[in-house]
């Protein structure tokens, strides 16, 4: 799937659920287009976050919610606050990075 | 005279015990198995031993019994690993060398990892199911329980045996019906997760199955404490559930010891290659079963499966051979459905549960992904492979390592 973003007037490739397939065509103007979808207000905090999980997946490490709860950037409680509902999937899908798999 | 030793006598261990004595050569290889406990669990019948559908005689037998004659079995607590020099330190300060290690010292549950899970009302409204002094206090809760709102609860992922909590609802149904009191009991299944299993096929067939025996589910469910003075769990959004009774499957963390040896992830898990189950940092060091990070699920079979790769893996090693690197996620799980039936799942790190049958292509008998009477009887079955062949390390008749893709229902292939 190939999607346009308004302002940036970027063609991306996404998932079927909005995920960003390439990491490397993110940009920040991006990130705030997909929070706005959601309907959050990206903060610096938010981009301290989002910069993590980017980080994280570039050195291919496994994302859980209990490892940004201990990255020393949030707590879990903080995290929820930031992205409300769905704390990973929200800031993931915000980073542009692959949704996270749940461990099986 | 070179040592091979064996951390943990569980599942995983006491089957690579079985499958290596056989193979090394005695003359050169001395194998050693260690564990602090005494007593071998059947864990599959943890499940069982709450509705008194299993006594406890039947899922605990003596460990030293399945460790085969001609290695050492030694019954003391593991202090720690130094991987650099190659050294286990027991309890009292014992020190062994070894050429090559296996480490197989499973999960356990934490439950300390939330607040006021195991606080005062730990197994007296708050019950964990996966260790044999929390299936026997349930099953003598359950005995006397006079109904009310049953809360099933999974902390969070990975668990071990990730079908095991829904079984245990769907069970739960069942006990109530025949105890002719399933009107008086509430059940609601919550997850952390966004449906009722991590595969989305599987998730579909679950979800009908819990929605066909009344069982409610709340979804995306993380908990952050629980409230025991008011009987509420609460996750971070501020979600609240309450329960009556609170059977819940704890946070899973690896060993202390892999932590106290600077060995493991943030749960405790070894970082191992998931083809060859060598360990990432140490080339003699293998690992297996629940021990380690692989993004398998936790499970009996799966350690099985990885069994009969990481011995021929060991024997590679040791000639200075490349290794296999074939491990492929292989898991095969009954899933208890209640009323003496019975859904059977086959599926590894690329392929999700499809329907299809087991374990001979296009004859079964088993049926995946579908529930039937004879699903049950294999479950049932599967006690005696259990204690007879499967940790005795003797292969499985038509039961391969890596999942084969006959006789099953591929619509899509997951990349």
């Amino acid at each position: 799937m190939i999607k346009t973003f308004c302002k940036t007037q970027v063609e991306v490739k996404v998932s079927e659920d909005g995920y960003l397939e390439d990491m490397s065509q993110w940009n920040e103007e991006i990130a705030h287009e997909i929070a706005k979808e959601i309907g959050i207000e990206l903060t610096d905090k938010h981009f301290e976050v989002i910069n993590y999980l980017r980080e994280k997946t570039e050195a291919k490490e496994p994302l859980t919610i209990r490892k940004v709860g201990k990255s020393g950037i949030v707590s879990i409680k903080e995290l929820y606050q930031l992205f409300p509902k769905g704390p990973l999937k929200y800031s993931s899908k915000i980073a542009g990075i692959p949704k996270p798999t749940s461990c099986i | 005279m070179k040592n091979l030793l064996i951390l943990g006598a569980g599942t995983s261990g006491t089957m690579m015990a079985n499958h290596l004595i056989s193979k090394l050569p005695k003359k050169e290889w001395s194998i050693t198995v260690i564990d602090q406990f005494k007593t071998h669990y059947y864990q599959p019948g943890f499940l069982f031993l709450p509705f008194d559908i299993y006594t406890t005689k039947q899922v605990k037998k003596k460990g030293e019994k399945f460790i085969p004659k001609g290695a050492n079995y030694i019954q003391k607590k593991i202090e720690l690993i130094q991987p650099d020099e190659n050294k286990v330190i027991l309890e009292g300060g014992r020190v062994l060398d070894y050429d090559i290690l296996i480490v197989a010292t499973g999960t356990k549950i934490a439950p300390g990892e939330i607040e006021g899970m195991d606080g005062p009302m730990w197994y007296k409204n708050i019950f964990d199911f996966y260790t044999y002094e929390g299936a026997k206090a349930l099953r003598n809760k359950l005995r006397e329980w006079e109904g009310g709102k049953l809360v099933v609860h999974i902390t969070e992922m990975p668990i071990k045996c990730p079908v095991a909590p829904l079984e245990f609802a769907f069970l739960a149904d069942s006990f109530f019906k025949n105890k002719g009191m399933r009107d008086k009991v509430d059940i609601t299944y919550v997850t952390p997760l966004g449906g009722a299993f991590t595969k989305p096929k599987a998730t579909e067939a679950l979800h009908h199955l819990l929605e066909e025996k009344g069982i409610k589910e709340v979804t995306d469910f993380n908990i952050e404490r629980v409230d025991y003075e008011n009987n509420k769990i609460i996750d971070y959004a501020e979600t609240e559930v309450k329960y009556d009774l609170l059977v819940t499957v704890p946070t899973n963390m690896g060993d202390e010891l892999i932590e106290r040896s600077g060995m493991g992830d943030d749960l405790n898990y070894i970082p191992t290659d998931k083809a060859t189950l060598q360990t990432k940092d140490h080339e003699n060091i293998f690992a297996i079963g629940d021990a380690t990070n692989l993004p398998a699920s936790k499970a009996g079979s799966v350690a099985h499966f990885e069994a009969e790769i990481l011995t021929e893996n060991i024997l590679r090693y040791i000639k200075g051979e490349p290794l296999r690197a074939e491990f492929d996620g292989h898991a095969n799980c009954f899933i208890e459905t209640g009323n003496g039936k019975a859904l059977l799942i086959d599926f590894n790190y690329t392929h999700e549960p499809v329907e299809g049958t087991f374990p001979l292509p296009g004859i079964g008998p088993l049926k995946l992904l579908k529930e039937s009477r004879t699903n049950h009887m294999g479950k049932m079955a599967f006690r005696w492979i259990y204690w007879n062949m499967l940790i005795k390390g003797r292969h499985i008749p038509f039961v391969s390592t890596n999942m084969t893709e006959k006789g099953k229902h591929f619509e899509t292939l997951e990349k």
